[in-house]
């Protein structure tokens, strides 16, 4: 038993180090394509277009000559901040609503449930594709389309951990000194679940990024002439045969963050707590 | 059991009902007047207002709600603007693309899934475990309209064995039908296959933890047969869980991978209606997906209440 545990927090270790490691390489990536990339992407340079990588550009060139690598740099910032603000408005919104539900109970509770159950009807991609649609395409309405089927997501989380600490004795003790509701979610619920939450943060931030490809492939996330992953991937498809390595890089990147991520959380569900780590 | 049912039902009922208020609302007060839209930019005045009468813009959003509902419930899903057809006809024209595609897909990821997390549980921490895992992490973090770019690079562009996209129509041939949605649905089967071998290898290893499994060792049983007669069952009830949520992910997913092969199924009706703002048509697609959404969970709800007894006596 005692060689199996040991065993078991290495590998957690390991899936949250490599994690870390490539969340930060992107992470750094996303920050450098700021002040540098090798090429400028905005300008066209017809002559090199098509190329397939090389010393003078690692990962090749598109139908517009730009370079690949650096359009993946610049891209990885769409990605990110797509993700990055539909989680802080799914966990923004829900993890409050989850806190009250545990907090009040009956009603309150049986009605943030069943609106839960409606959201959870709605195919989440088909929405998000309905509202972009509908509200026009771009980076902000691809966040709001994601964000909404974040909530549904954080205050469920936020209810289930929030339940199971309104049990606990330290709960009962600060009732007994006289601490309100909101008090005690304040000062005892949510420290408590801190770790539930960073994790399911992590996940739904690589659901996000997942999300955010989909909706620009099909040209309702980031706008050209803004590079986005998932924008490349649509351009490549055209030139499959000739350019092969335009649809290959930028799937890649995708790939490689939404792993990332998704060790990070992997590695830090078991070092936090060890008994989730079979929940997914 | 019998309460059980109804009540799931009834939840279900009031789900799509809700369901039906958002979809309407979401779609009817969006910015820009459809019959303005048809008719074009030049469109004079009158011409608009006459086609708002005759569409039946102009009446109260309340009439125009329940009007579209009592529709709904008599097969009337409305007339498209663009395609001047029966909105249930596009729709059963592309449904038999879209479910088929859904269907083999869930299907496909069910078979390879299981047997590898069964597989894997059995064989906990070997080599052949931590690679199918490996694997399978791998899998979740690859969309699948980039997996279904490969495909058709390597199946299609390279060795030309199966078309790059395209649907000839059921009505000319099987083979050449179900040979055109192979490519979509392994592209759209392998992230969920990925999900699925995971949830079936913890939710077993979980179960192989239990106290009535060591029970079922200590007097004298195999393995195997803890595993297949005791442990499995079981450890089914997450798995179909994740089955019946994935429906819906399948359902959605079309919308993009029939984007990446040009399937002409639901997704790409419901997108192209979007983007040709036909809303009616864009309101009937989705409260179908709807509907199927919450009838799948429905059947999976039910289907808890047979494998676990236990529910029988609750509520």
């Amino acid at each position: 038993m005692k060689r199996a545990t040991s065993t078991k927090s290495l590998i957690a270790n390991r899936s949250f180090l490599i994690g870390a490691t490539i969340t930060l390489i992107i992470g750094v990536m996303a920050g450098l394509s700021f002040a540098w990339t090798p090429y400028s992407v905005s300008t066209l340079d017809i002559v090199a277009k098509l190329k397939p990588p090389s010393i003078s550009h690692w990962l090749g060139t598109d139908h517009f000559g730009r370079d690949i690598l650096s359009m993946i740099m610049i891209g990885s910032r769409a990605s990110i901040f797509v993700a990055f603000v539909s989680v802080a408005i799914g966990a923004g919104i829900g993890i409050p609503l989850g806190l009250w539900a545990a907090a009040r109970g009956g009603l309150v509770d049986e009605m943030l449930m069943r609106f839960n159950d409606l959201i959870f009807a709605f195919p989440a991609l088909l929405s998000a594709v309905m509202i972009t649609a509908i509200f026009g395409p771009g980076a902000i309405n691809a966040i709001i389309a994601i964000g909404i089927f974040n909530i549904p997501v954080f205050a469920r989380v936020a209810r289930g951990a929030a339940l199971a600490l309104w049990v606990r004795e330290f709960v009962l003790a600060a009732r007994a000194i006289g601490k309100g509701e909101g008090r005690i979610t304040i000062d005892h619920i949510l420290p408590n679940m801190a770790n539930i939450l960073i994790i399911q943060g992590t996940i739904q931030f690589s659901l996000g990024i997942l999300a955010e490809a989909g909706l620009s492939y099909v040209g309702l996330g980031a706008q050209p002439p803004m590079p986005s992953w998932g924008r490349m991937l649509f351009e490549a498809q055209t030139m499959i045969g000739l350019a092969p390595h335009m649809a290959l890089f930028p799937g890649l990147a995708i790939v490689v963050t939404v792993l990332g991520l998704n060790l990070l959380g992997d590695g830090l569900r078991d070092l936090l707590d060890p008994k989730l780590r079979y929940m997914r | 059991m019998l309460s059980y049912a109804s009540n799931r039902v009834f939840i279900g009922i009031i789900t799509l009902l809700a369901a039906s208020v958002i979809i309407f609302a979401v779609l009817e007060v969006v910015p820009g007047d459809p019959a303005r839209l048809m008719l074009g930019m030049n469109a004079t005045e009158d011409a608009v207002r006459a086609l708002q009468e005759q569409m039946g813009f102009n009446q109260p959003l309340i009439w125009r709600y329940f009007n579209w509902l009592g529709g709904l419930l008599t097969g009337d899903f409305g007339k498209s603007y663009t395609y001047s057809v029966p909105v249930i006809d596009l729709i059963k024209e592309r449904i038999a693309v879209s479910l088929p595609l859904a269907l083999i897909s869930l299907a496909l990821s069910t078979m390879v899934a299981i047997p590898i997390g069964i597989f894997a549980a059995s064989r906990r921490g070997s080599v052949a475990d931590t690679s199918a895992m490996g694997i399978a992490q791998i899998g979740v973090a690859i969309p699948n309209f980039w997996f279904a770019l490969l495909l058709v690079y390597v199946f299609a562009v390279v060795l030309r064995l199966l078309p790059a996209g395209g649907f000839t129509g059921w009505e000319n041939g099987l083979w050449p039908s179900v040979k055109s949605l192979i490519l979509p649905s392994v592209a759209l089967a392998l992230p969920q296959a990925s999900i699925l071998a995971r949830v079936t290898r913890s939710s077993l290893l979980d179960v192989l933890g239990e106290n009535y499994i060591r029970t079922a060792r200590a007097k004298g049983l195999s393995r195997r047969k803890v595993l297949y007669h005791h442990a499995l069952r079981n450890a089914l009830i997450p798995v179909l869980t994740i089955i019946g949520m994935q429906f819906s992910f399948l359902l959605a997913g079309t919308i993009i991978v029939e984007n990446v092969f040009y399937l002409p199924g639901l997704g790409r009706l419901v997108f192209q209606a979007i983007t040709q703002r036909d809303l009616i048509v864009v309101e009937g697609v989705v409260i179908i997906l709807v509907a199927t959404v919450i009838v799948v969970n429905l059947l999976v709800d039910l289907s808890y209440a047979i494998v676990d007894p236990r529910l029988w006596s609750r509520r």
